[in-house]
């Protein structure tokens, strides 16, 4: 047991002196090792020029005011209450829509990924929806819905179900044939099939379409918000557009732009939890 | 309801003019076979002479197959795939415990995993283990079941050679514990002497040879005495040893 020990620990020591050559490594093909904060790096380092721009007086404040402006309109805007009431009603059409598209898009993938019936039955129609781009239905929703909120979250729910069931029903239909064949060896019932194997098996592709939904979701409401309506975050630009106030229409896409991180990091932090069990280039 | 002594001398396996069928070509020929309860058996055949496809009709996947004849088999059937099959989201004693449920179940998921020398890797993940390990939670995974027949399509064939060795003295160690009928497919005449009580050669659709092999185990892989059963199996498989 001694023996062992020592030899076990020495080896190490002598080996680079013996044989130098052999130990040398391999240049590593992966990225490496993350950068501490590395997302906010470049936001940050534009956020300097900007700053360094205004101070030297090298912008326009017309078209570009300076950071510090356009952080004093912000806080007007929400200090008098402008700003709070629209964010939520943004809030409140793209979180509607943005579940109604998710249930419908994950119902959908689930009944065409499972039957062939269902396949039959919705997997042509959806690609025939994916076909027209879902804001040229504006006209015909504004019609059928009127101008007011239905419209609104209707075209936000196709905008997110689309990538949503398209990428769900893919991973089911690609689900390994030989997961299906132990499923039966196992004796496992169909609805534990569905769900230790279907469901499990599906859900990186589930969450590939889940990221690009939510950012279809924000993209909708943005044209939405600015084509027809009396409130919310797009209206307010909408109008500062009309007075010339590029500040508060700075506000309005730093809001915007701080939604889209805030809920693609969220969709991030789910993803990399429940798919702990996979080991890619990225940990 | 059947007698005790009756259940024991009944046969696990029982196929009655099996025939299977691909494209119209015949892949089994009306095969006619007898697994007493707890033989330890193994098929061996060319790649392509259908020994898999025998397996998989016992196992009852063949489910597009084309084919007739009469089949018994009993009611825990566990089956152990070339590559272990281990769904990669679930840590291994979930892996195990796949299909089962109950109280014991995870108790007994335990102990199956210790049979098998992974004891305190119940919460690995498949893609942690290395092939002999994962091939070795399979094996926990059919054992979970208690299984009545044992059915094996090429285990060990993805396996080093090191590690196969090792796998065969746990496979035939794990078989004495709880003496399942076992129907082991390969299409190494070593693995199926050195391992099997009875040795079948499937050959064009039939069983060409039945053979019994009557040595003590543990069997040693130079054993000469297993030579010449070597030879018959390699003669029934249309092998000569031209060098020899």
């Amino acid at each position: 047991m001694t023996t062992t020990t020592t030899t076990a620990a020495t080896a190490p020591v002598l080996a680079p002196v013996t044989a130098p050559a052999a130990r040398r490594r391999r240049r590593s093909l992966a990225p490496g090792r993350r950068l501490p904060a590395s997302r906010l790096v470049g936001p940050a380092l534009l956020l300097a020029v900007w700053a360094a721009a205004s101070a030297a007086g090298r912008l326009d404040p017309g078209a570009v005011p300076a950071p510090w402006t356009v952080l004093r309109t912000g806080v007007h805007l929400w200090t008098d209450g402008t700003l709070t009431t629209d964010i939520l009603t943004s809030l409140q059409r793209a979180g509607a829509g943005f579940a109604i598209g998710l249930t419908a898009g994950v119902v959908l993938a689930l009944v065409s990924g499972l039957s062939r019936v269902g396949e039959a039955l919705i997997d042509g129609s959806v690609q025939l929806n994916r076909a027209i781009p879902t804001l040229g239905l504006i006209p015909l929703f504004i019609l059928w819905l009127g101008i007011g909120e239905t419209f609104k979250i209707a075209i936000i729910a196709i905008v997110v179900y689309i990538p949503i069931y398209l990428n769900t029903h893919a991973a089911l239909s690609g689900i390994d044939h030989r997961f299906v064949e132990l499923a039966e060896v196992q004796g496992l019932s169909r609805l534990a099939f569905v769900r230790q194997i279907v469901i499990p098996g599906a859900l990186p592709g589930f969450f590939v379409g889940l990221r690009l939904g939510v950012t279809g979701s924000w993209l909708g409401l943005v044209v939405l918000e600015q084509i027809n309506a009396t409130s919310g975050l797009g209206y307010l630009m909408f109008q500062a557009q009309n007075y010339g106030q590029s500040d508060v229409i700075l506000v309005g896409l730093l809001v915007y732009g701080v939604f889209g991180l805030v809920s693609d990091s969220a969709v991030r932090i789910v993803e990399r939890r429940v798919l702990s069990w996979r080991r890619t280039l990225s940990n | 309801m059947a007698p005790h002594t009756e259940q024991l001398t009944r046969p696990a396996v029982s196929l009655r003019g099996l025939t299977r069928s691909f494209d119209g070509r015949t892949v089994l020929d009306g095969i006619d076979l007898e697994i007493p309860a707890g033989q330890f058996t193994a098929l061996l055949g060319h790649s392509g002479s259908g020994k898999s496809t025998l397996l998989r009709a016992v196992a009852g996947l063949d489910h597009e197959v084309t084919g007739s004849g009469e089949l018994v088999a009993p009611e825990r059937v566990s089956v152990v795939f070339q590559d272990s099959r281990l769904l990669p989201w679930r840590r291994v004693l979930d892996n195990v415990l796949l299909g089962t449920d109950g109280k014991e179940a995870a108790a007994k998921g335990r102990e199956a995993l210790a049979e098998v020398g992974l004891a305190g890797r119940e919460r690995s993940w498949p893609g942690e283990l290395s092939g002999g390990e994962a091939q070795r939670a399979a094996l926990a995974r059919s054992l979970v079941r208690e299984p009545e027949l044992l059915l094996a399509d090429e285990p060990f064939g993805a396996l080093d050679a090191l590690t196969r060795i090792r796998m065969h003295g746990l496979l035939r160690e794990l078989w004495e514990r709880h003496r399942p009928s076992v129907l082991l497919v390969t299409h190494d005449v070593n693995e199926a002497i050195v391992l099997a009580d009875r040795v079948l050669v499937l050959e064009g659709g039939r069983i060409g040879l039945d053979l019994t092999i009557d040595r003590p185990h543990p069997r040693s892989y130079s054993d000469p005495l297993l030579g010449e059963y070597r030879e018959r199996l390699l003669a029934a498989l249309g092998v000569t040893e031209d060098h020899q």
